[in-house]
C-alpha cells in the first residue's frame, strides 16, 4: 500500500508547524470522507496530521453573545447542543439531515466543511475530472449529472458541495475560524467555499496549511427564526438534491432580517443575496417571497438533466419562508 | 403425539452466532500464509488489452504477483463465459477483469492493482438500450428456459377490436443485487487438492464448475459456504471471485482471499437488465380482458445471452382469448446481466400490474374487482389447470385488512396539506418448482438425529426449516435434530435459488427421514454405536413433469404520501398477503416476505442505476449513490398468508417464498403514486426529480 506518516500533535500550533514541515500532509479528524478517498486513491497524503484529539471539542458562549463551536466538535454533539437547537435551529436541523447516525458521531465540524464532492467522476480514477486532475476534463458535463450544479458552475466543473451543515452556516452568517502560520483569521461561512471557475481543484479559500479551529455563530442571528429543509432520494443517508436554510425575522409584517442559502445547487452553499435584498423591508407575503426567490433562481443555468433542481429549490425556499413568517394579522 | 414443528415460528439456529460475530464468512478463514487479491478492471468498454505493465505494481512492498491474461493459469473453456477470466486480451465491457494483484495484505493488493498499467486498444462502444436497435432480435428462449414468444388468438386483431384499450410503455432501469457480503472466496491448494470457502448460493455447482475449469476430479475439490451474507440471485452460480482466487492461490502457492470491492460488483456479478416494456390490454366494457399483449426489450452483454423474462407473467396471470408475450434482446457492450430476485416476474409484473391499474382507470372499475373478474380457470399460456391458485382470496383478504373499501377511487382525492395521499394494489406471482436433491438422515443412540445435505443458508434460515421438516417426518421435537449444510462433503443438492431451495432440499430431507422413521419403527433393541442412516435422492420425482401449472400468488397493497413541494414519495403502509402453499416457518417466512417487499420498495422509489453512455459502465457504484432503502424509508410492513393446501407440489406442500414478495410491490407503489397524484409515471425509480417534474407539468 502507499505508506503514509502519522502524527498526532498536542496543540494547534504544533499541528500547523507539522503541516509546514511535511510536504503532502493532510489534516485528519473524523476521517469519514478523507479515509474513504484514500482507499479510492483520490487522496494520497504523505503524512496525516491527526487533529481529531486537539482540545477543540467544546462549544462555548462568547461575551458578545455569539457561540463558538470548536473544529472537532462532533456533528451529533453540535446538533444536540441545547443552545444550538434553541438559537440556531437551522444548524441543528441541517446536521441531523446529513449522513447517518454513525457518521455524525464520527464527523467533525471542521471536517464537515472540508468534505469533498460526491460527484461519481471525481471518485473514479479511471475517468477524467478537473477537480481531481486539473486539465483532464469534466466527465459530468455531458455525462450523468442529475445531481450536479445549476448555479455558479463553470465549463471546468459542475460538482456540488455536499455539506448540509455548511448551508445552514452560510445562512446564519457564521464565520469559519482559521489558524495558520500567519496567525488567526476568519472567513464568512458563505464565502469559505469557492466557485469552480478555472480551478475546481480548490474547494475553499483556505490557505495551504491553515487549520480550521472553530466556527462562530454570531449573536446577530441567535434566536432569529430559522429552518433547514432538504429534499433527497431516500428518507435518510442521501445527499441533497436541493436544500435550503432560511433565517427570517419579520417585524410588523415587514422583513427586517433575511438569510437564505441553498444546498445541492452549486460548488458552494449558495447564499441568495438577490433574494435577501429584495426581501429586506418588504412585506412578508407569499407573493414577496416568491418574487424574491425567483429573482435569485433566474440566474440558474441548469444542465441537460437537472432542470428540476430549479423548481425544487424554488418550492423548498417558499415552503420554509412561508413557514417561518408569522401568520399575518387577521384582516 | 408430537405436535408437528412444521409452520412453527422456530428461531433461526445460527442467529446467536451471527449477532455475536462468531459466524464465519468466506473472507474470515485466516489460513496460515493467506494472501489477498484485488482485481484490475478494464478501463475501456470495448477493445483489446495490448499491454499490461506490472513492473510498478511488483515493485511495491508486499506484492506477491500480478496475474495477467498473458501468464494466468489456462482454464478449460467454461460454459458460463463470464468465468473465462484472464484467458485472453478481449475486453467485452468496462470493468471486465484484466489483471489480478496478489499481496500480503488487502491494502497492498489494492495499491498494487492501482499501480498496474493496462494499455488497451479501444473500439467504439454502444451501451444504449433502444427497442428499435438494429441488433435487437427475438430469442428462442429466455432465462429459465421459457419460449421467447407465446402467442395465440390473433392478439393484434383482438386488441384493435377491443371496446376499451390501454397501450403503454414502462421502463425499468438496471438494478443491482448488492448483498451485504460482497462476492468473496478464499482458496487453498494442497497439492492438487483445492479447498474454497466461498460466498455462494450453491456449493455443489461451484464444485462442478471448478472441476471443469481446472480439469480436476470433483472429489479433489472441497467447497465450503457455511454462512452467506445474501446473494439475491447474484451468487446463484460461481462468479469470477472463486475462479480468480483459485488461480491466484495456484499461481502463488499461498491461500488467497478475493473479496470483490463493492464498486466492482455492478460490472462483475450480474445485474437486473433494464427493460422497456410495451403493454397493450384490450377489454370489454364490463372489464373482461379480450387481449393481453406484453412485449419487452432488454439488453445482454457480448459475453453471454441472458434474457430477462419480463413478459412471462402474462402467460400466468389473466384470462384473455388473445395473448402475446414476447421478448427482444439487444447485445451491447455492457456488463453481463444475470439473476436478481424474481428475474422476469419483478420487472414484468411491475409493467403488467401497472397496465391493469390503467385499465381499471379507463373502465372506471375497481382494480381489485378487475383482477377478480379476469382470474382464469387454467393457466393462459399453457392451458394447464393450476395445482392451486388463490389470488382472489389474497386480494379479498388484503382488501379487507387494508381497508380498501373506504378508498375514494378518484385520483388526487386525498390530501394532507402539501401531501398527496394515495393507495394502490397489485397482484404477485412466482413459479413453485423443485429440483432433485440428495440427503441423509441418521438416528443416533442418544436419541438425536443428524440430517446432512449440501444446502446453503443465504440468510433465509435453511438450517432451521430443514430441521423442522426432518422433525415433522420423524415425529420428534425439532431440538433433537441437527442439520449440517454448506459443505461439499455432504450429499449434493441444488442451490438456493428460483425459490426452489426449501422445496427441493426439504423433499430429500423428508424422504430420508420418513424412511428412517419406518426403519426405526421396525428396529428392536438399542441402536448401533454409529446409529442408523438412510439416504434419499429425489431424482425422477422432484423433476417429474407435472400436469399442473404451479405458482404462488399474492396481493400487495400500498399507501404513499407524495410531497407536492419536493416530489418526495414516502411509503406509509405496505401489506402483502400470500398464497404460497404451506408456510414452513412463520418467523423466517415473514422475514423473507418483508425483506423482499423492502427490495420492491427500493425498486419502485429509490434504486436507480445509469449506464454511462460515454464510459459504458454504471455510474452508481457504491451504497451512497445506489440507494437501497434506509430504515427510515421502510414503514410498517406487514406480510401474512392464507392457508393453502396443495397436494401437487412436494411432501411438505410448500411453495417457494423467497422472491414473490418483490414481485407486486413496485406496481402497488406506482399505482398508489398515480392515485395520489393523478399522474401516471412509467419510468422507475420514482425519484423526486421525476415526480416533481411530472407534478409541475401535469398538476
Amino acid at each position: 500500500m502507499k505508506s503514509f506518516g502519522y502524527l498526532r500533535p498536542d496543540s494547534v500550533q504544533e499541528a500547523v508547524e507539522a503541516y509546514a514541515a511535511h510536504p503532502g500532509a493532510r489534516y485528519l479528524a473524523g476521517g469519514t470522507n478523507l479515509v474513504d478517498l484514500m482507499k479510492l486513491g483520490v487522496e494520497r497524503p504523505a503524512v496525516l496530521i491527526d487533529v481529531g484529539r486537539l482540545p477543540l471539542d467544546t462549544i462555548e458562549e462568547l461575551p458578545d453573545g455569539s457561540l463558538r463551536a470548536g473544529a472537532t466538535v462532533r456533528n451529533s454533539d453540535l446538533a444536540a447542543d441545547p443552545r444550538v437547537r434553541d438559537r440556531y435551529p437551522a444548524l441543528s436541523q441541517a446536521l441531523l439531515a446529513g449522513a447517518s447516525g454513525q457518521l455524525r458521531n464520527a464527523a467533525t465540524t471542521g471536517g464537515n466543511l472540508l468534505q469533498r464532492t460526491r460527484c461519481p467522476y471525481f471518485q473514479d480514477l479511471d475517468k477524467p475530472c478537473n477537480k481531481r486532475e486539473p486539465g483532464s476534463g469534466c466527465s459530468a458535463l455531458d455525462g450523468v449529472h442529475r445531481d450536479h450544479a445549476v448555479l455558479g458552475h463553470s465549463p471546468h466543473c459542475i460538482a456540488t458541495q455536499p455539506s448540509d451543515m455548511a448551508v445552514a452556516l452560510a445562512a446564519l452568517d457564521a464565520q469559519v475560524e482559521l489558524y495558520g502560520t500567519e496567525g488567526t483569521r476568519r472567513l464568512p461561512a458563505a464565502e469559505f467555499h469557492r466557485l469552480p471557475g478555472e480551478h475546481p481543484e480548490r474547494d475553499t479559500w483556505i490557505r495551504p496549511g491553515e487549520l480550521i479551529t472553530g466556527v462562530l455563530l454570531p449573536a446577530g442571528t441567535a434566536g432569529v427564526p430559522s429552518a433547514y429543509r432538504k429534499a433527497r432520494d431516500r428518507a435518510s443517508y442521501a445527499f441533497a438534491l436541493a436544500s435550503v436554510a432560511v433565517v427570517l425575522r419579520v417585524a410588523d409584517g415587514v422583513v427586517d432580517q433575511a438569510g437564505i442559502a441553498f444546498g445541492g445547487l452549486a460548488h458552494r452553499p449558495w447564499r441568495a443575496r438577490h433574494a435577501e435584498l429584495a426581501l429586506l423591508g418588504a412585506h412578508a407575503t407569499p407573493a414577496a417571497f416568491e418574487g424574491a426567490v425567483d429573482l435569485e433562481l433566474m440566474h440558474a443555468e441548469p444542465l441537460r438533466d437537472n432542470a428540476y433542481k430549479v423548481s425544487l429549490a424554488h418550492n423548498l425556499a417558499l415552503d420554509v419562508l412561508n413557514r417561518l413568517a408569522p401568520a399575518p394579522a387577521a384582516a | 403425539m408430537t405436535a408437528t414443528s412444521l409452520g412453527a415460528p422456530v428461531e433461526r439456529r445460527e442467529g446467536r452466532q451471527k449477532v455475536t460475530g462468531a459466524a464465519r464468512y468466506a473472507a474470515e478463514y485466516h489460513l496460515p500464509g493467506r494472501a489477498h487479491a484485488w482485481p484490475v478492471p478494464a478501463p475501456v468498454a470495448r477493445g483489446r488489452v495490448t499491454a499490461v505493465d506490472t513492473s510498478a505494481a511488483l515493485a511495491l512492498p508486499g506484492v506477491l504477483a500480478v496475474l495477467t491474461p498473458d501468464d494466468a493459469p489456462r482454464l478449460a473453456e467454461p460454459e458460463d463465459a463470464t468465468l473465462a477470466v484472464l484467458q485472453g486480451p478481449d475486453v467485452p465491457h468496462r470493468g471486465w477483469c484484466v489483471a489480478l494483484a496478489v499481496a500480503e495484505t488487502l491494502e497492498a493488493a489494492r495499491a498494487a492493482a492501482r499501480a498496474v498499467r493496462v494499455t488497451c486498444a479501444a473500439e467504439p462502444h454502444d451501451v444504449g438500450l433502444d427497442p428499435g436497435h438494429r441488433d435487437a432480435y427475438e430469442p428462442k428462449e429466455t432465462n429459465a428456459g421459457y419460449p421467447g414468444r407465446v402467442e395465440h388468438g390473433d392478439p393484434q386483431a383482438a386488441f384493435a377490436a377491443a371496446e376499451v384499450r390501454v397501450d403503454t410503455v414502462y421502463r425499468v432501469p438496471p438494478l443491482h443485487n448488492h448483498p451485504m457480503e460482497p462476492h468473496t472466496s478464499t482458496a487453498h491448494w494442497d497439492g492438487d487438492r483445492l479447498t474454497v470457502y466461498t460466498s455462494s448460493q450453491g456449493g455443489t455447482t461451484v464444485r462442478s464448475v471448478l472441476a471443469q475449469l481446472f480439469r480436476l476430479p470433483e472429489d479433489t475439490i472441497t467447497v465450503v459456504s457455511e454462512h452467506v451474507g445474501g446473494g439475491f440471485g447474484s451468487k446463484g452460480t460461481p462468479r469470477p471471485d472463486v475462479v480468480l482466487a483459485a488461480m491466484a492461490a495456484r499461481h502463488t502457492g499461498r491461500p488467497v482471499t478475493l473479496a470483490y470491492p463493492r464498486r466492482s460488483l455492478p460490472t462483475t456479478v450480474g445485474h437486473r437488465a433494464p427493460t422497456v416494456q410495451r403493454l397493450r390490454l384490450g377489454a370489454h366494457t364490463d372489464g373482461r380482458l379480450t387481449a393481453v399483449l406484453h412485449e419487452t426489450t432488454t439488453h445482454t452483454s457480448r459475453v453471454k445471452a441472458f434474457v430477462e423474462q419480463a413478459a412471462v407473467p402474462a402467460r400466468v396471470m389473466y384470462a384473455a382469448p388473445a395473448l402475446l408475450s414476447s421478448h427482444r434482446v439487444v447485445p451491447l457492450d455492457v456488463p453481463s446481466p444475470s439473476w436478481m430476485r424474481a428475474p422476469g416476474e419483478a420487472p414484468g409484473m411491475y409493467a403488467l400490474e401497472s397496465a391493469m391499474d390503467e385499465l381499471a382507470d379507463a373502465l372506471g372499475m375497481d382494480p381489485v374487482e378487475l383482477r377478480v373478474r379476469n382470474d382464469p380457470e387454467c393457466e393462459p399460456g399453457s392451458g394447464k389447470p393450476f395445482s392451486s391458485r388463490h389470488l382472489v382470496e389474497c386480494l379479498r383478504e388484503g382488501a379487507r385488512r387494508f381497508g380498501w373499501a373506504e378508498r375514494d377511487p378518484r385520483p388526487r382525492s386525498r390530501t394532507e396539506g402539501p401531501l398527496l395521499i394515495g393507495t394502490g394494489v397489485a397482484a404477485a406471482t412466482y413459479p413453485a418448482a423443485a429440483v432433485p436433491a440428495t440427503a441423509s438422515a441418521r438416528a443416533l443412540p442418544d436419541g438425536t438425529f443428524a440430517v446432512r445435505i449440501n444446502a446453503t443458508d443465504i440468510g433465509t434460515g435453511a438450517r432451521t426449516v430443514l430441521a423442522q421438516v426432518a422433525a415433522d417426518a420423524l415425529a420428534v421435537p425439532v431440538d433433537r435434530v441437527g442439520t449440517e449444510i454448506g459443505h461439499s462433503d455432504l450429499p449434493p443438492a441444488w442451490l438456493a435459488g428460483g425459490s426452489m431451495g426449501t422445496a427441493s432440499w426439504g423433499w430429500a430431507v423428508h424422504e430420508a427421514c420418513a424412511e428412517l422413521a419406518s426403519r426405526l419403527a421396525a428396529h428392536t433393541g438399542p441402536l448401533p454405536a454409529d446409529g442408523i442412516e438412510t439416504r434419499a435422492d429425489t431424482a425422477g420425482r422432484a423433476d417429474a413433469d407435472s400436469p399442473y401449472a404451479r405458482h404462488a400468488f399474492g396481493a400487495h397493497f400500498a399507501e404513499v404520501a407524495v410531497d407536492s413541494v419536493t416530489g418526495e414519495t414516502r411509503v406509509r403502509r405496505l401489506l402483502g398477503i400470500y398464497a404460497a402453499g404451506r408456510i414452513l416457518n412463520a418467523r423466517t417466512a415473514r422475514s423473507q416476505f418483508t425483506g423482499a417487499m423492502t427490495m420492491g420498495l427500493g425498486m419502485a422509489l429509490t434504486e436507480g442505476s445509469t449506464l454511462d453512455p460515454a464510459f459504458g459502465d454504471f455510474t452508481e457504484t457504491d451504497l451512497a449513490s445506489y440507494h437501497v432503502p434506509a430504515h427510515a424509508d421502510v414503514p410498517a410492513i406487514e406480510a401474512d398468508w392464507i392457508d393453502e393446501e396443495d397436494p401437487h407440489l412436494n411432501p411438505m406442500g410448500s411453495k417457494g417464498i423467497g422472491e414473490i414478495g418483490i414481485v407486486g410491490t413496485a406496481a402497488a407503489l406506482g399505482n398508489a403514486v398515480h392515485h395520489a397524484t393523478g399522474i401516471r409515471f412509467r419510468h422507475l425509480p420514482l425519484t423526486p426529480d421525476r415526480i416533481l417534474t411530472g407534478l409541475l407539468a401535469g398538476g
